[in-house]
């Protein structure tokens, strides 16, 4: 028995870990055992990736097993690190299709979460990108699922944590890039609506964020800024930094990353915050665009290494939601108002654009989703279910792979998909063999 | 450019034989990939082709099938450059003590089988004049313990034959490469408590293997130099003391 958490550190489990090897020997432990899930990097902050009773470790499948590199197809096993990848398709000018906020995820824990990025306005979740995929099943039989051979097990299976089968590899198409770099344009939102609408604005962008200032109060409530980017090419480097390197390796972007960010007390993003202001007050000034190297645009924590310590033993929650378009403005203005009377909360939250919705439990829909971190503490759970409430009443829904504590009735009315998932778990023979503490917690 | 050279690594599915193959392809080199599993060795052959672009070939062989490795060097579609071969099988030393044929199955894959292999390969190697014999021996031969006499008595005779090869061959200006790992993170020692400072990385491995062979020219190496003192104090201790040691 090993205790297992996510990357919140809360709530932790007991629970048998193996290591299978290779696909193989994982899908015949799929047939022998049971109250299983698999477990990728352990990226997921909650309870998504810690089985029942067995936990599959999935990271000894960490072969590449094809690259047609005329024309950006991909197979990889699904243990597979995003990190590994990117090191091995950046030099050769290819980008994944969508990647989340950290690079230390496995192929196989993004599609199950189907992982959004700074790009879902275009380009959809990282399940939109999936051609196929290799299924365990839950009797230990492997099938490939496709658009065209069981598309309902596949469309399931985006998003769906795990809990129809366990992944073995993935075959998607990369998108050609020219250089490894960013073309990045940083605009000031005075408040949530600026806010709001600059990333409406940004929208035709490939790429756009918003880190929102929770330290900002009343008038300036909703206080951001807004990271718009492309990927950079050739001409971009000549004429904004000229002789840079096209595809210089993701230690250089390291430095870029500020390394003292662990000593200080506050809370890391802050630091983060008024570091970006400060030095690119500048180029914030003008609104001109300025290069930035990958790995600091799409990762700025992993350079951090575990910030997930710096909230103490009892761990941190992530609340992650997603408010449909028409009602965002209003509920997020709430949201923000309750988290920052709130004295121990978010320094920093982070608003993106999401798109169309891909169905089951997949997490994204067409509207905006905002991320806050807060350090688990006795008033934080009061706070969280007041949240949730808004949420739920707006038509929004939480990301199960940030979520520790929702309660099963605001999971059910965010997830219309749900009984035709259980439907399908059913017919598979998932229900009752595939079990994570999640699928336990909110009676998937 | 250079036409590319090749490398046989005999062990294709471990984990130390998959980043030495890949080190090589890494540096422009073919690669062969030879074991017992053509399914698993496949799987490295894809992930080292998909990342390097080397071109991979995957060869069936089983290191206690003796009789056929004549036919199994036959086979293969160019004499390699270098072979390295890093068979190996820890077993079990208290089922050895008591069931022979455990415990021959440990002399015979970490000995017999890996020193007929580079035995027959060191021939061929002589009669085209030119070749590189790497065999990834162990500590554990340095000096028989309780714990792990089987095992280590087999790679102490993997080390003494390298070490004659390497003797015979070396005024032909043929090199043989003796690789002591210590210990390393990898599937065989799963689940064991190793202390980090003497344990390497299969990626550090690799890297030590390549340098040895085919850049330094050093003849018997640590993987982690650290190594090199520990054995030199363990060898050191008069056996009227050792033997009461349990290690």
């Amino acid at each position: 028995m090993t205790e297992l958490a996510g990357w919140g550190r809360y709530p932790r489990h007991p629970s048998e870990t193996l290591s299978p090897p290779s696909p193989k020997a994982l899908s015949s432990l799929m047939a022998s055992r049971t109250g299983l899930v698999a477990r990728g990097n352990g990226r997921a902050y909650g309870d998504a990736a810690i089985g029942e009773r067995v936990t599959l470790m999935a990271r000894g499948l960490d072969r590449i097993r094809a690259f047609d590199q005329a024309t950006g197809r991909i197979q990889v096993e699904a243990g597979v690190l995003l990190s590994d990848l990117l090191d091995v398709v950046i030099p050769k000018g290819f980008f994944p299709p969508v990647v989340p906020g950290t690079k230390f995820v496995t192929i196989g824990g993004m599609i199950a979460s189907d992982v959004h990025g700074k790009n879902h306005h275009r380009d959809g979740g990282f399940g939109d990108h999936v051609e196929s995929l290799t299924l365990a099943l839950p009797d230990g039989g492997v099938v490939t699922c496709s658009r065209d051979e069981h598309p309902e097990l596949l469309s399931a299976t985006i998003g769906g944590m795990g809990l129809t089968g366990t992944i073995l590899d993935a075959t998607f198409r990369l998108r050609p890039i020219e250089t490894g770099w960013m073309r990045q344009t940083t605009t000031v939102a005075r408040n949530l609506d600026g806010a709001i609408r600059a990333l409406q604005e940004t929208s035709r962008a490939t790429y756009s964020v918003a880190w929102i200032d929770c330290l900002a109060r009343g008038a300036s409530l909703g206080r951001s800024l807004i990271f718009a980017a492309e990927h950079a090419t050739q001409r971009d480097i000549d004429a904004l930094r000229p002789g840079a390197e096209t595809y210089s390796s993701s230690k250089l972007g390291r430095l870029g990353v500020p390394l003292d960010l662990p000593s200080f007390t506050l809370n890391r993003l802050s630091v983060s915050a008024s570091n970006e202001l400060y030095f690119r007050a500048g180029a914030v000034k003008s609104g001109y665009p300025f290069l930035v190297h990958w790995n600091p645009y799409f990762f700025p924590l992993d350079g951090i290494g575990s910030w997930n310590r710096i909230y103490g033993r009892r761990g941190f929650l992530q609340h992650q939601c997603v408010i449909p378009t028409a009602q965002a403005q209003a509920i997020l203005g709430s949201i923000l108002e309750r988290v920052s009377k709130h004295g121990n909360a978010s320094f920093l939250a982070v608003l993106k654009q999401l798109g169309a919705s891909h169905g089951d439990l997949s997490f994204p829909l067409e509207g905006f989703t905002l991320t806050l971190d807060l350090p688990v503490s006795d008033d934080v759970f009061p706070l969280l279910d007041e949240l949730d409430r808004l949420v739920v009443e707006a038509g929004g829904r939480l990301y199960l792979a940030k979520d520790a504590r929702q309660s099963p009735a605001t999971f059910e009315a965010g997830y219309p998909g749900l009984s035709r998932f259980r439907d399908l778990r059913r017919a598979i023979g998932a229900t009752g063999r595939i079990s994570s503490r999640l699928s336990v917690r909110l009676g998937i | 450019m250079q036409p590319s050279k090749t490398l046989l690594l005999v062990g294709g599915t471990s984990d130390i034989g998959r980043a030495t193959a890949l080190h090589y392809a890494q540096a422009g080199w073919h690669v062969q990939l030879a074991a017992r599993n053509e399914e698993e060795a496949s799987r490295n052959a894809d992930d080292i082709r998909a990342r390097t672009g080397a071109e991979v070939t995957v060869h069936r062989l089983d290191i206690l099938e003796t009789d056929d490795f004549g036919s199994f060097a036959n086979s293969l579609p160019t004499l390699p450059d270098t072979v390295v071969c890093v068979v190996g099988e820890l077993g079990d030393q208290a089922k050895g003590q008591a069931d022979s044929a455990h415990a021959s199955l440990v002399l015979r894959t970490n000995f017999e089988g890996p020193a007929l292999l580079l035995g027959l390969l060191a021939e061929r190697f002589l009669a085209r004049g030119s070749g590189t014999i790497v065999g990834v021996s162990s500590v554990a031969g340095d000096r028989g313990r309780g714990s792990n006499y089987l095992y280590g008595a087999a790679k102490a005779g993997f080390t003494a034959f390298l070490s004659g090869l390497r003797n015979r061959l070396a005024p032909k200006g043929l090199r043989v490469v003796t690789v002591k790992p210590g210990f390393v993170r990898t599937q065989m020692t799963a689940g064991m408590k190793l202390p980090p400072v003497l344990t390497a990385e299969p990626s550090e491995v690799g890297r030590a293997i390549f340098t040895a062979a085919e850049k330094s020219g050093r003849d018997v190496i640590y993987v982690r130099p650290i190594w090199r003192p520990v054995m030199m104090v363990i060898g050191s201790i008069p056996e009227r003391f050792f033997k009461r040691l349990r290690l």
